[in-house]
């Protein structure tokens, strides 16, 4: 195998050896795949019977005229049974485990959107399932956890390390270099060593494929700019890959958590925090420190708050062709709040960073133009997190007496 | 070179001991009086785990004890300086154990330069595969280092033979799947594997994971070279006290 996934340098897979003839597997299968027209049109037919697909492009008139620059469409991810656009990835990763006759399937999970999605697919497909997540994400997101469970999953809380999405990467691991024989590791976004980065990204570019066949529909041209939240970076990856070869602006928004200057954040790719290093088996930037220990990370989005990021990205930052911006707690919040009064729309707490940067430079663009904002997913998972950060009395007064009925 | 000093250690001894500690763990104090005891008990190389937040290698023992030494204030600096004492004064070969990424952003060429200086004879990194390793096998190259290499028991033929060309010093062959600290279970199986290990590679071959006890390294007699003994020494330190070492080690072999 020569390809071994490098995008300028970043990538690569620094694997132990135990898992050296899984992933030359994995490799093999996928790229069957890929030259077998069959694969993705019963990929296409899946997600549309299964889930919503195409998913709708929404014309936001409401914030359009309220911030009176460029047209803004909204892409809705969110309505993706299971409710974000980690279904895309996960649905296609299950055909693939059926080609390649594994029955057990694990993943990790942050905000748990990806862990519900895959515990979904495991019960569609009827695979053991087994999903790894950090201890301070499972109470982060505590109904994700009930429904992965009521799916048939088994849930592991991951105590080590910094208790949150790394940690859970490094559990699910383990797990799979004990029993790759029988099982896939289904990662969730568009890092790890190769082939995940390409195989994720080829599945989630379902997002621009119709995101771009959608506007030009709508407004007979293309977009000037896109923006998609950055966690790991599939849903960026999957809404830029639409626009690859256009002259379109490709905009990634990390999560800046309380500042960039407390240091509790998530901005590998728009801070001088972060560096080039290597692990969990790729080479991207890191944040870590100057012995190359990686660090905590912060964001109020569960699914956003990850070390690392896609080698893909890293390789746009590098080259230019794609821009980072970042966008704080508080300004995700209030964009938030924001959206959901003005347009009926509740984006998720990740997708809502994306909504920040379009929404601080929409005002600036011709009103002749178009952007699309990815809404990778949608928000009323968050409800507890949301309901703190409006500090919403009633909600906590009905959690009050719901607490006290529990205990009667 | 180290494998010459191996041949002739070998040559006395019908199975080497190889042991396992991670850098500042419980502290580098008593990781000091560790290798002495190890060294009393008759260890013929020992591994020094320099900790990385994300060992994605290693069990719960070995992970635990990465978070703590790190967490205790472990640096890659901190590291050095001991492996600098301890190959100054202790007559057996010292290998540094440690992922990618601590090498990387240390720099490949001066870590290197570091490990000669100090006198450290090789290192083990397990998520750094010949492919991904050009730099490194030039840097371990120029300064006559052995880069250990692994085998596992799905390694493919072509592969086997494949690393066996970049490996110097020996290979490290893992027993079975998984991470460490687990269980092993020492059969026909495991004797199987090592001879296909062993039609691959001229070097002398250690074998690790789940070694633990006297009955494991007598299974290994004959079959591998060197006996690896990593978790098991931790979980004696954690239980019995670092008195328990030096009988612990000289009870592996007869
Ligand atoms: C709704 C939503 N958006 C975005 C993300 C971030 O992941 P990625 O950057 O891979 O799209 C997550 C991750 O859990 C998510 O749940």
């Amino acid at each position: 195998m020569n390809d071994r996934g490098y995008y300028s340098g970043f990538g690569g897979m620094f694997i132990p050896e135990i898992l050296s003839t899984t992933f030359d597997q994995l490799i093999a299968a996928f790229r069957a795949a890929r030259s077998d027209p069959a694969f993705w049109r019963e990929y296409e037919a899946i997600m549309s019977t299964y889930s919503c697909r195409p998913t709708p492009l929404t014309f936001a008139e409401n914030l359009t005229r309220h911030f009176g620059g460029a047209r803004i469409y909204v892409k809705r991810e969110d309505l993706n049974h299971t409710g974000a656009h980690k279904a895309n990835n996960v649905m296609g990763q299950g055909l693939l485990v059926k080609r390649m006759g594994k029955t057990r399937v694990i993943a990790e999970t942050g905000a748990g959107q990806h862990g519900v999605a895959t515990a979904t697919m495991a019960a569609k497909f009827g695979f053991e399932c087994t999903i790894y997540m950090g201890e301070v994400d499972v109470e982060r997101q505590r109904p994700n956890v009930f429904w992965m469970e009521r799916l048939g999953a088994k849930v592991v809380a991951v105590r080590t390390g910094t208790r949150i999405l790394k940690d859970a990467i490094n559990e699910a691991f383990r797990d799979w270099v004990t029993n790759m024989d029988s099982t896939h590791y289904v990662l969730g976004t568009a890092c790890g060593p190769h082939p995940f980065p390409e195989m994720v990204t080829y599945f989630q570019s379902i997002i621009g494929r119709e995101a771009r066949r959608q506007i030009l529909e709508r407004e007979g041209k293309l977009p000037v700019r896109v923006y998609a939240c950055v966690g790991g970076g599939s849903n960026a990856m999957g809404l830029f890959s639409g626009f690859l070869d256009d002259p379109v602006q490709l905009v990634g928004v990390e999560a800046a958590g309380r500042g960039l200057a407390s240091g509790a954040h998530a901005v590998r790719l728009s801070s001088p925090d972060a560096s080039v290093g290597v692990a969990q088996g790729y080479k991207t930037y890191f944040l870590q420190n100057r012995d190359g220990q990686m660090k905590e990370t912060h964001s109020v989005a569960a699914g956003l708050d990850y070390v690392g990021v896609s080698p893909i990205l890293s390789q746009f930052k590098e080259i230019g062709r794609a821009r980072f911006e970042a966008a704080t707690d508080r300004e995700v919040v209030d964009a938030l709040a924001f959206t959901i009064r003005k347009e009926g729309l509740i984006p998720a707490l990740e997708s809502a960073h994306a909504f920040v940067q379009a929404f601080k430079e929409a005002p600036l663009l011709d009103p002749a133009d178009a952007i699309i904002i990815n809404q990778s997913g949608r928000g009323d998972k968050d409800i507890f997190t949301v309901a703190d950060a409006f500090g919403d009395p009633a909600w906590q007064q009905f959690i009050i007496d719901k607490a006290e009925r529990y205990r009667a | 070179m180290l494998e010459t000093h191996l041949r002739k250690r070998l040559e006395h001894q019908e199975i080497l001991l190889m042991t396992h500690i991670v850098l500042g763990y419980p502290s580098f104090e008593d990781c000091y009086r560790i290798v002495e005891a190890m060294v009393a008990g008759g260890v013929d190389l020992m591994e020094l785990q320099i900790p990385f937040s994300e060992p994605i290698a290693d069990g719960p023992v070995i992970l635990m004890a990465n978070q703590q030494a790190l967490a205790a204030g472990a640096t890659v600096a901190r590291c050095l300086e001991f492996a600098d004492r301890v190959c100054r004064e202790f007559p057996i070969p010292f290998l540094f154990m440690s992922y990618y990424n601590i090498l990387f952003k240390f720099g490949v060429d001066a870590f290197a330069a570091a490990m000669a200086d100090r006198g450290v004879r090789g290192a083990i990194v397990p998520d750094l595969p010949p492919e991904e390793g050009a730099d490194y096998l030039a840097a371990m190259d120029r300064r006559e280092l052995a880069p250990i290499f692994i085998y596992s028991p799905n390694t493919r033929p072509e592969r086997l033979a494949r690393i066996a060309t970049v490996a110097r010093g020996f290979v490290y062959c893992v027993a079975r799947k998984g991470v460490t600290g687990a269980d092993t279970r020492f059969s026909a199986h495991l004797e199987d594997y090592l001879r296909r290990c062993r039609a691959a590679t001229a070097l002398p071959l250690a074998v690790g994971f789940g070694v633990k006890d006297r009955s494991d390294v007598e299974f290994l007699t004959g079959k591998g070279d060197i006996a690896v003994i990593g978790t098991q020494t931790i979980r004696i330190i954690e239980t019995q006290g670092i008195g328990a070492v030096t009988p612990f080690i000289r009870g592996l072999r007869p």
